[in-house]
């Protein structure tokens, strides 16, 4: 029920879409020509491709193609086409200035419930952060809460970068809950790993269906009496057993014991489970792609920057790739989230195929979040979140020439990009002292 | 006079001493009234003792050279022997013996420096027990030297090696107005700290402008001078400090001419904060200035020729875009980050452009790291820079970039006399890299510091496992 509600807004954001967004300007036909798009993460690859978008989306994507009448032409000779790509974790829109700035939202450490928190009240479509990554080729992002009371983190969601509302940002909430089984949160919550596993598993066990009748198919006793309705966290718990689509668990984990757990808990109460942080991940790349847990990573960690993590290498991307687990990237942190493409560059030169690198910033991370029904490729019926690019997307001395979101194309301009206007001339006064 | 023995000095030292030397000589005579031993501070009391490893005559042949100063060579070659750059051209014959290294499609240039590392200060792993870099408690340590602090075995120096890195400034934190001595090293391994210095660098001096000192001296209801909680409370204990230490020098200059005028007299008391600043004030110790705001950065350029030294550097300088014709006519590089910005208020306004525009101002730009994982790739932080630069029109050559990775760093540290550029008789501090290093796909294949091989991609025994690493899991893993 909860992802086909959520479904149903992100399809409610792409009707909306069609009207206005931030930008101001009118959702139109527009065919990108003559560059060379990559239509399947990075595989799919087509010359001379005709790229037709709408606001409803993917019209199609044809080498040669004509371009039809009413389109208005993009002229990307020489240059590539990607589908726009997703931070798989980031608190992007929840908070302003990380330090003695304003309210950051995303560190909701007095809440009172940690499993409740939902996005949707702390996202703000205006943050200057969200055009500064947007711009950058960046146009989707899971956003989430960094703490809260407890190692419960929160329900987070999958925002598009494009929106001039909370409704129109958000496409998917509610898309996982986020439990935190690390060094730090051991320290901080029981103060030891036995202390912290011990109150997650009661939580579970609670939440866990209970079975209607014993082996030998008799009614157990007591079964009569009317269960207690569950509220609050314990009510969202409940979810992560749902049948059809459970709410997924996303949990950090470092340590490869720790890693370990995650994993038994999949097998134990067949929930379904994303590991994140994952530092020591490729240690046990096997097990993970056995039990079908993807795996979210900042490809450029490779220092021993705790206990739990001491086999940090950057050589974990390619690593759990070519062991077959679905793998996507995390950004150094939020203000630099554009930063994730360069990561996805750097876990190339660490060995990952190019067109595995891309698949991560696109189609992985959509799958891993349950929108690539939505999002990820440039497939017909898909939204157009389409990126012009001055050459290969993972370089870093390219960058986007064109960007488009939901088939509206963005401005390349931002806070930043308007200070760099002012002052690419120096306003100096004449009669300036040296 | 046995004292003046254990004296050494930098030139500039030497010949003051001298100086004094000859006054003494002058004023000694048999009439004297018997004078107490010359008291004077050994300027150097944890002296170096790197020893440049084993090295080979290596000729690199068919590669890409920049020299960083500007100029770029198809087809290059570079020489290095015993230690130093031989020579740099594209037809030169090498001894025989000499290991010959073709890096055909590949890109040679001089070791990157960073000016702004804490690595040792707050090694990895970073726990509790590593947090060796902020002296809080006293809004001015100019007493404490980040070397004291400087633990050898962060596996960060062994990372840094892998991105290219020969040499560093350590420093301390920025929570304080003036946060100690930095030091700057070679990346080499070190048993203890005084083999990884490099020999004849000038000390450095941390200061902090801005939010830092405030936030953590900040508590409002004590004496501004002990605990500033606004940027005008900082200002008063920079200046103050100045005032302090022009103090302690007039009161040691009249000792010297008191001495050698014959006279018994006592030495004014050492006071290890005032020897630093009354460094500075001599000319001896770089400032190097984490600075954020150009307004900030302008009451600091005021405050330098108020007390008459020089600021060597303004580190991490997000405004100084805003400024960069001030910084340029007053001799201040700006060191600085390609893209961080904004997580807080004095890094808000941070532009991607900075360091193109400093440059284009004719100022001194250095990219710096300030962080064990962006040392690794500075080369890509020098490329995003030209890059964002070159999109708006700032055309600027990856030849005339490549200064911003050494010699602007080496300018800043006063060591471009010794490395920094590939130039016949200097340190062979080097990198091989497998392409074009403006490109994210490249690797140092190969790190040189004074012709010796301090990393080896093809190489295991020439990738650096810190003790700390022996014994647990990733051991001598590819990183």
């Amino acid at each position: 029920m909860k992802m086909i509600k959520s479904l149903c807004t992100g399809i409610a954001a792409i009707a909306l879409a069609g009207t206005v967004l931030s930008s101001g300007t009118w959702a139109e036909d527009v065919a990108i020509i003559g560059g060379t798009a990559f239509t399947n993460g990075g595989k799919g690859k087509v010359e001379n491709a005709t790229v037709l978008i709408s606001s409803s989306g993917i019209v199609s994507v044809v080498s040669g193609g004509p371009v039809p009448e009413g389109y208005r032409t993009v002229d990307a000779s020489g240059k590539w086409v990607t589908a726009g790509f997703m931070v798989a974790g980031s608190s992007l829109g929840l908070g302003e200035v990380s330090l003695s700035g304003d309210n950051n939202d995303a560190r909701a450490d007095k809440a009172k419930d940690g499993i409740v928190l939902d996005v949707a009240y702390s996202l703000n479509p205006n943050n200057a952060i969200i055009a500064n990554t947007r711009i950058e080729g960046v146009t989707r992002a899971v956003t989430q809460f960094s703490r809260s009371k407890d190692n419960w983190i929160g329900l987070g969601a999958i925002i598009q970068l494009g929106g001039d509302s909370v409704d129109k940002m958000i496409t998917h909430n509610k898309t996982f809950l986020h439990l935190d089984v690390d060094e730090g949160a051991a320290r901080s919550n029981g103060g030891s790993r036995s202390a912290m596993w011990a109150e997650v598993i009661k939580k579970l066990d609670d939440a866990k269906p209970k079975p209607k009748s014993n082996e030998n198919g008799e009614k157990k006793e007591g079964d009569n009496k009317k269960p207690k309705e569950k509220k609050g966290g314990d009510k969202i718990l409940v979810e992560l057993f749902a049948d059809g689509l459970p709410l997924p668990l996303q949990v950090n984990a470092h340590r490869v014991s720790d890693i370990r757990q995650a994993i038994k808990l999949k097998k134990k109460y067949g929930i379904h489970v994303i590991l994140t942080g994952a530092r020591e991940a490729w240690m046990v790349a096997d097990e993970l792609a056995a039990a079908d847990i993807p795996v979210l990573i900042d490809p450029l960690d490779n220092l021993p920057s705790r206990f739990d993590m001491l086999a940090s290498t950057s050589a974990s991307a390619a690593r759990l790739h070519a062991a077959g687990v679905k793998v996507a990237f995390l950004p150094p942190d939020t203000l630099n989230a554009r930063l994730v493409v360069q990561s996805a560059g750097n876990a190339v030169a660490m060995g990952m195929p190019w067109e595995a690198a891309v698949d991560a910033l696109t189609v992985n991370a959509a799958e891993i979040f349950g929108v690539s029904d939505h999002y990820g490729t440039l497939a017909e019926g898909k939204v157009a979140d389409v990126v012009v690019w001055d050459g290969d997307p993972l370089e870093v001395m390219t960058s986007p020439d064109h960007v488009f979101i939901q088939g509206e194309e963005i401005p390349l301009v931002s806070r930043q990009t308007k200070l760099r206007d002012r002052y690419k001339e120096i306003p100096r006064a004449p009669g300036l002292k040296k | 006079m046995k004292k003046r023995m254990m004296l050494t000095g930098t030139g500039a030292r030497s010949a003051m001493l001298a100086t004094v030397l000859t006054t003494v000589l002058v004023a000694c005579g048999p009439s004297d009234t018997a004078q107490d031993g010359f008291v004077d501070i050994n300027r150097d009391p944890f002296p170096s003792s790197y020893t440049p490893l084993a090295s080979e005559t290596t000729l690199i042949v068919n590669a890409t050279v920049l020299d960083g100063k500007g100029g770029m060579i198809e087809g290059g070659s570079v020489l290095m022997d015993g230690g130093k750059i031989k020579q740099v051209g594209t037809d030169i014959t090498a001894p025989d013996g000499t290991r010959v290294i073709d890096a055909s499609g590949r890109w040679v240039t001089p070791g990157i420096i960073d000016v702004h590392s804490h690595l040792g200060v707050y090694a990895s792993p970073g726990t509790q027990s590593h947090s060796d870099g902020n002296e809080v408690g006293d809004p001015v340590t100019a007493g404490v030297w980040a070397e004291h602090s400087l633990w050898p075995q962060d596996p960060g120096f062994g990372r840094a090696a892998a991105g290219g890195v020969t040499a560093m400034q350590l420093l301390p934190g920025s929570a304080n107005l003036v946060g100690g001595r930095s030091v700057t090293i070679k990346n080499v391994p070190g048993r203890v700290a005084q083999d990884m210095k490099f020999p004849d660098a000038p000390y450095g001096m941390k200061m902090a402008c801005g939010e830092n000192p405030k936030r953590v001296y900040g508590g409002g209801n004590n004496n501004v001078l002990a605990r500033p909680s606004t940027r005008m409370g900082n200002v008063h204990g920079y200046r103050q400090a100045w005032a302090d230490a022009q103090d302690y020098q007039r009161r040691w200059n009249k000792y010297e001419r008191d001495y050698a005028a014959g006279k018994d007299v006592l030495p004014p008391k050492r006071n290890l904060r005032l020897d630093t600043l009354a460094g500075v004030l001599r000319g001896e110790i770089k400032v190097h200035m984490h600075c954020y705001r150009a307004d900030d950065m302008g009451t600091m350029l005021d405050v330098m020729k108020e007390f008459n030294y020089q600021i060597a550097s303004f580190q991490h300088a997000v405004e100084s875009y805003k400024i960069a014709d001030k910084l340029a006519d007053n001799g201040v590089c700006s060191a600085m980050w390609a893209d961080w910005y904004g997580f807080k208020m004095e890094a808000y306004d941070g532009i991607r452009e900075n360091i193109p525009f400093v440059h284009k101002a004719g100022a001194c730009a250095i990219v710096h790291s300030d962080s064990s994982s962006g040392i690794q790739r500075l080369n890509q932080e020098a490329a995003k820079a030209l890059a964002d630069g070159r999109k708006v029109g700032v055309d600027i050559s990856k030849a005339d970039a490549w200064q911003w990775l050494s010699l602007n760093p080496a300018k800043s540290l006063g060591i471009d006399g010794m490395t920094g550029t590939l130039e016949a008789g200097k340190n062979a501090d080097v990198v091989l890299w497998s392409a074009d290093p403006f490109s994210v796909y490249a690797k140092a294949d190969m790190t040189f510091v004074d012709g010796a091989v301090v990393h080896d991609r093809a190489d295991p025994s020439k990738q650096r496992v810190a003790d700390f690493e022996l014994g647990h899991v990733g051991e001598g893993d590819v990183k």
